[in-house]
C-alpha cells in the first residue's frame, strides 16, 4: 500500500464552531509528515479523529487502509501515539506502564519483556525502570511515552508535539531514532510541532493548518520557495499571519489546578 | 480477557500503594460507628430494638463500600484529565473490556475497604450471628460494590471535570446512605420516606448484609438478592453504555 493515511474532505464541528473545515491530505508509507499550525488550529482534533477517539462530523479517513469509525481495532493496532498531554499512570512504575501497554496490545510475554527492555534502554531509562513514574521529570516521562508508543511495532507513529519540554540532546536522540525507524522499518510518522526548525529538518512533507483549514502543503523547501522565506518559520508566519491565538483554558487545565488543591503535595 | 485482568490489577495496585487513601476513607465510617453506635445504644435498647451496634455495623460496612465504590467509578474523571484514559481508549481492546476491568477493579477495592471496616466493627464489639452465613455476606458486599462502582462509572463517563463532585456527594451519595435503612430500621416510617427507601438500591444491600450478619431482615434474603442482582446488571449496562460513548 502506498498511502498510509488518506483524509478526504474531513470536517469536525463543535456546535457552531468548526474546528476542522474540509481538509484533505495523504501521507505515503514510510514518510515523515509534519502537521503544523498555530494554537487552536485543529491539529489535535485531527489527530483524535485519525486515532479513533473522536468521530468526524463528515468526511472520509483511511488509516492503514481502515476506517477509524468502523474498523477501530484494525486502525488501533496500526498506530502508536505520543499524546500532547501526559498519558502515563503516575502510580505505576515505568516498567509496569510498558507492560500494561504490551498486554493491552496482546503481545506475548517473552516478546513483550524483550522489547520493553530494549526500548527502555534505548530511551536511557534502564536504571530507572523500577521507579514510579511520579518520580520522573517531564523529559523522562516523554521519553518513556515514546518508548511505549513503539512497543507494539506500529506501522504509523502519531506524535502530538512530542518534543515539548525536552532538552536538545533528548530531542536529537529521539528524532534520530524516529528517522532511522522510518527509513529502516518503513514506519510512517505523523507529527505536530511548534518548532519549525525541527519540522524543516525531519519532515519529508508538511501541511500548514490554520482556523481548521489547510493553507499550504508540500515539502518544507517548496513552502519556503513559494513564500520566498529563508526559514520554515518565516514561511509559517507568512502563511498564518502574526496574530497571536487565544485558546480557551480547557477543562483539563482547570482540573490540574483543582487536583493540586485537592490532593495537596503528597499524593501525586 | 487479559485486558480486563490487567486493568483490574491496576486498580488494586493503586489502592494498595496509597495507604493515605485507605486510612483517610476510614475516618467517616469510624465516626458514624462510634458516635451513633455508642450514642444511641441505650436509647435503641430501651425502645426494644436490641443491640444497636449489631444493627448499625452492617449499615456502616455498606456505607464504606458505597463511598469507595462511587469514588472508584468517578476516578475515570481523573484518568481522563490526567491522561491515562487515552492510553486505554486507543488500545485495540473493546470499550466493554476496559469498562469491565475498571469496574471490577473498583468494586474489589471498595469491598476491601468494606472488609477493613468490618474488622473495625468487630473490634468495636460487633458480633455476627452465624458465621456460616459469612459467604452470603460477602456476596452482598460484592453486589453493593459492583452496583455503586457502576453508578460511579456512569457519572464519571458523563462528567468532564470534578466541578460536579460536591453535587454528587451531597445530592446522591449522602441521601443514598441516609435513606437506606443503614442507621434506622426500614419499618414504621412515614409513607413518603418508606417509599424513598424502597426505591434506593442500597436499602436492599444493607438489608441483605444485615440479614446475613445480624439475622434481622426487613425484606428477605431472596428478595434482597434478586432485587440487588437485577439492579446491578442494569446499572453495569448503563455504566458501560456511557463509557462506550466517551469521546476525547
Amino acid at each position: 500500500m502506498s498511502e498510509m493515511i488518506a483524509v478526504n474532505d474531513l470536517v469536525k464541528n463543535y456546535g457552531e464552531f468548526c474546528a476542522v473545515n474540509h481538509i484533505s491530505f495523504t501521507v505515503p508509507e514510510g514518510k515523515i509528515f509534519g502537521f503544523l499550525g498555530p494554537n487552536g488550529a485543529g491539529k489535535t482534533t485531527t489527530i483524535k479523529m485519525l486515532t479513533t477517539v473522536l468521530d468526524p462530523t463528515s468526511g472520509k479517513i483511511l488509516v492503514n487502509g481502515h476506517d477509524p469509525t468502523r474498523e477501530q481495532k484494525q486502525v488501533r493496532r496500526s498506530f502508536g501515539i505520543v499524546f500532547q498531554d501526559p498519558s502515563l499512570d503516575d502510580e505505576l512504575t515505568a516498567y509496569e506502564n510498558m507492560d500494561l501497554h504490551g498486554i493491552l496490545y496482546g503481545m506475548p510475554h517473552s516478546e513483550r519483556k524483550k522489547r520493553i527492555d530494549m526500548l527502555i534502554d534505548f530511551v536511557g531509562l534502564a536504571d530507572r525502570k523500577k521507579n514510579f513514574v511520579k518520580e520522573y521529570s517531564g523529559g523522562m516521562k516523554r521519553r518513556l511515552e515514546v518508548a511505549r508508543a513503539l512497543l507494539h511495532k506500529p506501522r504509523i507513529l502519531f506524535l502530538d508535539e512530542p518534543t515539548i519540554g525536552l532538552d536538545p540532546q533528548t530531542r536529537n536522540h529521539i528524532w534520530g531514532y524516529i528517522q532511522q525507524l522510518s527509513k529502516e522499518e518503513n514506519v510512517t510518522v505523523f507529527f505536530t510541532t511548534h518548532y519549525m526548525e525541527e519540522a524543516d529538518r525531519v519532515a519529508d512533507d508538511v501541511a500548514v493548518i490554520d482556523h481548521g483549514k489547510i493553507v499550504a502543503q508540500g515539502a518544507p523547501g517548496e513552502l519556503k520557495e513559494r513564500t520566498k522565506s529563508a526559514t520554515l518559520e518565516d514561511a509559517f508566519i507568512a502563511l498564518t499571519g502574526h496574530a497571536i491565538r487565544e485558546e480557551e483554558a480547557t477543562s483539563a487545565d482547570r482540573m490540574r489546578m483543582m487536583g493540586r488543591v485537592w490532593r495537596g503535595a503528597g499524593r501525586r | 480477557m487479559k485486558a480486563i485482568y490487567i486493568l483490574c490489577m491496576r486498580q488494586l495496585k493503586r489502592y494498595i500503594r496509597s495507604p493515605a487513601r485507605i486510612v483517610g476513607s476510614l475516618g467517616q465510617p469510624i465516626l458514624f460507628l462510634v458516635a451513633l453506635g455508642f450514642g444511641f445504644r441505650a436509647m435503641f435498647a430501651r425502645a426494644g430494638g436490641g443491640n444497636y451496634l449489631n444493627f448499625l455495623a452492617p449499615g456502616i460496612i455498606s456505607m464504606a463500600i458505597l463511598f469507595n465504590a462511587v469514588f472508584s467509578g468517578i476516578e475515570i474523571i481523573w484518568d481522563r484529565q490526567f491522561g491515562f484514559l487515552k492510553e486505554t481508549l486507543v488500545a485495540p481492546v473493546s470499550r466493554l473490556e476496559i469498562v469491565f476491568g475498571r469496574t471490577l477493579g473498583g468494586a474489589i477495592v471498595a469491598m476491601a475497604q468494606g472488609a477493613v471496616v468490618f474488622v473495625i466493627c468487630l473490634i468495636a464489639g460487633f458480633r455476627i450471628e452465624n458465621s456460616l452465613l459469612l459467604p452470603v455476606a460477602i456476596v452482598f458486599m460484592f453486589l453493593i460494590a459492583l452496583l455503586f462502582t457502576s453508578i460511579g462509572t456512569a457519572i464519571g463517563s458523563v462528567l468532564q471535570d470534578m466541578q460536579g463532585f460536591p453535587l454528587i456527594m451531597n445530592f446522591l451519595v449522602m441521601p443514598l446512605f441516609f435513606f437506606s435503612g443503614a442507621l434506622f430500621p426500614a419499618t414504621g416510617l412515614p409513607k413518603a420516606l418508606q417509599f424513598a427507601l424502597r426505591l434506593n438500591p442500597l436499602t436492599y444491600g444493607v438489608d441483605g448484609l444485615r440479614g446475613s450478619l445480624s439475622n434481622t431482615y426487613a425484606f428477605s434474603m431472596a428478595t434482597d438478592f434478586i432485587v440487588l442482582s437485577i439492579l446491578t446488571a442494569i446499572l453495569l449496562a448503563i455504566g458501560s453504555y456511557f463509557f462506550s460513548k466517551i469521546q476525547l
